[in-house]
């Protein structure tokens, strides 16, 4: 797709974010906006899904392991029409269907719950295991934030998805270098990052997560006999300047009346 | 237990191709055969049981049928969280599969004790637990759990034991009445029946006549069957060899309670002592309080209050 397209969609995904974010008042708008440039190439260049049938047998499978930034995944899966636009202004409202975590029979699109940590990848093993066995093609793309990578599940699933061979499964971390409470390599040194990976039996490449270009070649080069990890260097709140400026405190913070229609001018 | 289970799901396995077999590197002289005969169907998945129950419920999720073994705490205890949100929450058809029911793994130390298991897995949602005390019992729970889609966790013991008498059926989700007495009843999980076959075999000499009841299921029961089976009766003992707190005397409890069945509870079970004692499992659980002397002793005095 051209670039010019992916342009306008992100941009659009990143007004659902915010919108969502400033009707609920609910947390993590920085962590949906560092993703948004990813999920856009994923779900309009790379993944084979369709809203008109959300349970295709042959569908790829998407697990947003990093639950928390679902406020993406619900602008993109509008976006694709798996569910009205409209919808998106319930999040996280009473009895909506849009939780503030995914979660799986909520939403259409939306394969698996999500929210603890450490979780979205060792389920979708299971599924390429799944698939290896009964030689189906489709694909699994795991996308997990850097903090995440502090939890013991991701490196025991890092040992099993290159001992298995798992060349169906693909993870991005958006590694936007921040979590809870502040720098990631402050808070637990994640470097040198991409050796880590490699030396896991992983092929492993780091690109900008939000250059268009970088996302949709990484996806394009499918690792053999072994699974593949693209490290996408992002910015939390990536768009807003003004959340660009302070990632931790737009982990927590949403927008006010002000800040929302600021934000949105320069989305223009 | 042990030795049953895995031969009826070679069974199954032979008819139903779905069926898989993970492993958290445990189960030595007990899987060979499996995994020869099914190839790429028996996974070990090394040591990380938090990771191996989150690959089952992705495996699930694309229909798979996984069994998931390990010993009692490392395939409840350490993958809580996985139990929880990815198979219970998401309703999925994974089978937990622990060995090493109470102090069976006692001389090995407290790590190795399953005895708070029931009390952290029942809340769960969707989830049936299951504590047989036999063979026979595991054989048909097996068989029976196998056709309700859907998280079960099955607590066994290594040995092959028979207490059931041949013309007590046992239905998953029921209690088996083994026999019936009208002076009270016990109510037993797990191998827990033997004991309470024997006292219940002593106290005919004092002229008591107890009803004994093996409780093999003990999440989405029926309750109907349970009220009936323990309605009008003035005395109530449940044994267990796990937490009283939580567990099958927790749930007689609720039980008695909710149906306003009246009756005079005796819960007993292991109280918060455990840590503190080395020993193989008879002799821990008569350490504390479950042997069958003391739990004789324990129901008369109540019958004759």
């Amino acid at each position: 797709m051209k670039k010019s397209n992916y342009q306008e969609i992100s941009r659009e995904i990143r007004r659902s974010i915010l919108l969502q974010h400033f009707l609920s008042k609910e947390s993590h708008v920085g962590s949906a906006l560092s993703c948004a440039d990813i999920l856009t190439v994923l779900y309009f260049g790379f993944l084979k899904v369709t809203p008109k049938k959300p349970q295709a047998p042959g569908r790829d499978r998407f697990i947003l392991s990093k639950g928390h930034a679902v406020a993406a995944l619900y602008a993109i899966l509008a976006e694709k029409g798996f569910f009205p636009k409209k919808m998106l202004e319930t999040f996280c409202q009473n009895d909506s269907l849009l939780p503030g975590h995914s979660t799986k029979g909520f939403t259409p699109g939306v394969e698996v719950s999500t929210g603890g940590l450490g979780h979205g990848l060792p389920m979708g093993i299971g599924m390429a295991l799944a698939a290896k066995q009964d030689n189906k093609k489709f694909k699994v793309v795991v996308l997990m934030s850097d903090g995440e990578c502090n939890e013991g599940t991701t490196w025991e699933s890092a040992l099993f998805a290159a001992h298995h061979q798992l060349d169906n499964l693909t993870v991005i971390i958006d590694y936007n270098g921040q979590q809870g409470l502040g720098e990631s390599e402050k808070i637990m040194k994640n470097k040198p990052f991409l050796q880590k990976w490699k030396a896991f039996g992983w092929k492993a490449t780091q690109i900008n997560g939000h250059n268009y270009h970088q996302i949709e070649k990484a996806l394009t080069s499918m690792g053999i006999k072994r699974p593949r990890v693209i490290i996408a260097k992002t910015k939390k709140g990536k768009g807003i300047s003004f959340m660009e400026k302070d990632p931790l405190t737009w982990h927590y913070k949403n927008p006010n009346q002000e800040q929302y229609h600021s934000a949105l001018k320069e989305l223009l | 237990m042990r030795k049953t289970f895995i031969d009826t799901l070679t069974q199954l396995a032979r008819q139903d191709t779905q069926i898989m077999l993970l492993t958290g590197d445990l189960g030595f002289s007990v899987f060979e055969d499996f995994a020869k005969e099914f190839p790429g169907r028996f996974i070990n998945c090394g040591v990380m049981e938090q990771s191996m129950l989150s690959i089952a419920a992705g495996l699930a999720l694309e229909g798979k049928k996984p069994y998931v073994y390990s010993i009692i705490p490392f395939a409840t205890m350490r993958p809580f969280e996985q139990i929880r949100n990815d198979i219970c929450y998401q309703n999925l058809n994974v089978k937990i599969v622990g060995v090493g029911a109470g102090f069976a793994y006692g001389a090995f130390g407290s790590t190795h004790y399953a005895i708070e298991d029931i009390s952290i897995l029942r809340p769960l949602p969707n989830i049936t637990v299951i504590s047989p005390a036999d063979s026979i019992q595991t054989r048909e729970l097996t068989l029976q759990s196998y056709k309700k889609p859907g998280p079960c966790y099955l607590r066994l013991l290594k040995p092959e034991v028979v207490l059931m008498p041949a013309k007590v059926k046992t239905i998953l989700g029921k209690p088996s009445v083994i026999r019936n007495g009208n002076d009270g009843a016990i109510i037993t999980t797990g191998a827990c029946l033997q004991t309470g076959l024997a006292v219940a075999d002593t106290m005919k000499e004092s002229k008591k006549h107890l009803t004994v009841i093996s409780l093999h299921t003990l999440s989405q029961i029926n309750e109907p069957a349970l009220v009936k089976a323990i309605k009008g009766q003035k005395h109530i003992f449940t044994i267990e060899e796990h937490r009283t707190i939580g567990g099958l005397g927790s749930l007689i409890a609720e039980q008695l309670l909710k149906h306003r069945l009246g009756g005079k509870l005796t819960t007993l079970g292991i109280d918060d002592s455990y840590q503190k004692i080395t020993g193989h499992q008879q002799y821990l659980a008569e350490r504390h309080g479950l042997g069958k002397a003391t739990i004789y002793k324990k129901i008369l005095k109540e019958l004759k209050k």
